[in-house]
């Protein structure tokens, strides 16, 4: 059965919703009584929040790429590789397919999150361009994707802690590796200040009319 | 899949709030639906999973979580990755590999070693103490809400499965300079990413919090 019908929110109805527990509470309840969370209709502070990790995150992710990421010693030679040097040196040797997964894991990844995080943010601010639907699928990207980054780090710590073979080989880690974890770190705390209902928020005020309802499938008797 | 009501008209007071639900992701607002197990109620706007309860949920959680803890606790001990090249030999625990950052760079090992040991553990050592009471039909735990709550903010900082496939990537990275050797605890690592996932499906957090307010 489907039936069709504007979403009716906690915030319509006075009331509020707790996103640690899902249970609702009449508005102005300042703790939620199932699991103790502060309650917040919509967090306030949630954009300026959001611009404030993204923006450490950058300044954070400008020197991990300048810096080097490994430095390899060998008998004949010291290497020091950036992330993207790296990258085209495993290519210039012939190894494409580790070199493209280090490009898109450490410079495609990273700089889509910057700007995923800037178009929500941008999107509440200053009116949506793109359809609720659509934000509330790369805000789950970047919500899933984000921690995933710091592989990159640990592949760096067991490198450096396995190849030590005294005079042959040996691998230490650079600079670099302690910018990229902080700009994961702040990118993850950018993301998780974005409040998403406020991508839902805009939609319904500005593109209200000519929107349609979502449809909601309901199979047998839900509600007692 | 099942999708919950929407409540159609304005409840008239006083509202029974213990039957609506709020999504996290959207705040649309829901008569909560009864939801048998193995099946799964999401949010009809954005689609996030409102309720999926698994009869027998909470004893497989711990078994899992028992698991995970040996597991850590082995990997982190013994060596569990080696390399051979040139007639050398050497080999690594995850404790010598989250303190390969040395001097200015060793926050970041304290940093990898909360990431990969620290989090995950006490994660899951919470996770048994606040579902032990439930499943054996017990009131909850003096702290239990605390700690299921920091168990819920510690999760998407608990990193021990990006860690196994960051060997991987070390691996074949690896397999052109050096003979690698997979230790015993690579292949735990394999096993630890897998109950990880099925930790995740197994997890219905609006029950949890349910069962935890008596
Ligand atoms: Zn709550
Ligand atoms: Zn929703």
């Amino acid at each position: 059965m489907e039936v069709s019908g504007s979403v009716t929110t906690a915030r319509d109805m006075g009331l509020v919703g707790c996103t640690r527990c899902y249970s609702v509470s009449s508005r102005g309840t300042a703790h939620c009584p199932r699991c103790g969370s502060a309650l917040q209709s919509r967090d306030r502070l949630s954009l300026q929040k959001v611009w404030a990790w993204w923006l450490v995150g950058l300044m954070c992710y400008i020197p991990a790429n300048l810096y080097p990421m490994l430095e390899t010693r060998t008998l004949v030679s010291v290497q020091s590789d950036t992330i993207v040097g790296g990258a085209v040196d495993l290519a210039r040797h012939g190894n494409w397919g580790v070199a493209a997964i280090i490009l898109v894991a450490s410079v495609l990844i990273p700089v889509v999150k910057f700007v995923i995080v800037a178009g929500l943010a941008l999107g509440v601010w200053l009116g949506p361009k793109v359809p609720e639907g659509q934000r509330h699928f790369w805000y789950e990207i970047v919500e899933y994707i984000g921690r995933w980054s710091m592989i990159d780090v640990f592949v760096v710590a067991i490198l450096s802690s396995l190849v030590q073979l005294q005079a042959l080989a040996s691998i230490t880690p650079g600079r670099a590796s302690l910018f990229f974890a902080l700009s994961v770190i702040f990118t993850m705390l950018a993301a998780k200040s974005f409040d998403s209902r406020l991508i839902w928020d805009t939609g319904q005020s500005d593109i209200a009319s000519n929107r349609r309802t979502p449809a909601v499938d309901v199979k047998g008797d839900l509600s007692a | 899949m099942t999708t919950p009501q929407m409540p159609t008209q304005q409840p008239s007071p006083p509202i029974d709030l213990d039957r609506l639900i709020a999504c996290p992701n959207c705040d649309a607002l829901y008569t909560t639906p009864t939801v048998e197990s193995q099946d799964k109620a999401y949010c009809g706007r954005c689609h996030t999973v409102l309720i999926a309860p698994r009869r027998k949920a909470g004893k497989q959680l711990i078994a899992l979580a028992l698991t995970v803890l040996i597991l850590i606790t082995a990997a982190t001990l013994f060596p569990f990755l080696a390399i051979d090249a040139g007639g050398m030999h050497h080999d690594a625990s995850i404790l010598q590999t989250a303190f390969a950052f040395e001097g200015a760079l060793l926050g970041l090992s304290v940093a990898v070693m909360m990431f990969i040991v620290v989090i995950p553990m006490l994660r899951l050592i919470l996770l048994i103490y606040v579902l032990t009471p439930i499943i054996r039909d017990r009131p909850p735990a003096r702290w239990a809400k605390r700690a299921f709550g920091l168990s819920e903010a510690l999760n998407p900082w608990s990193m021990a499965e990006i860690f196994a496939l960051g060997c991987a990537v070390a691996l074949v990275k690896l397999s052109d300079l050096a003979q690698v050797q997979y230790g015993p605890a690579a292949w735990l690592f394999a096993i630890l990413v897998v109950i990880v996932v099925v930790t995740d499906s197994l997890m219905c957090r609006y029950s949890i919090w349910k069962s935890l307010d008596q």
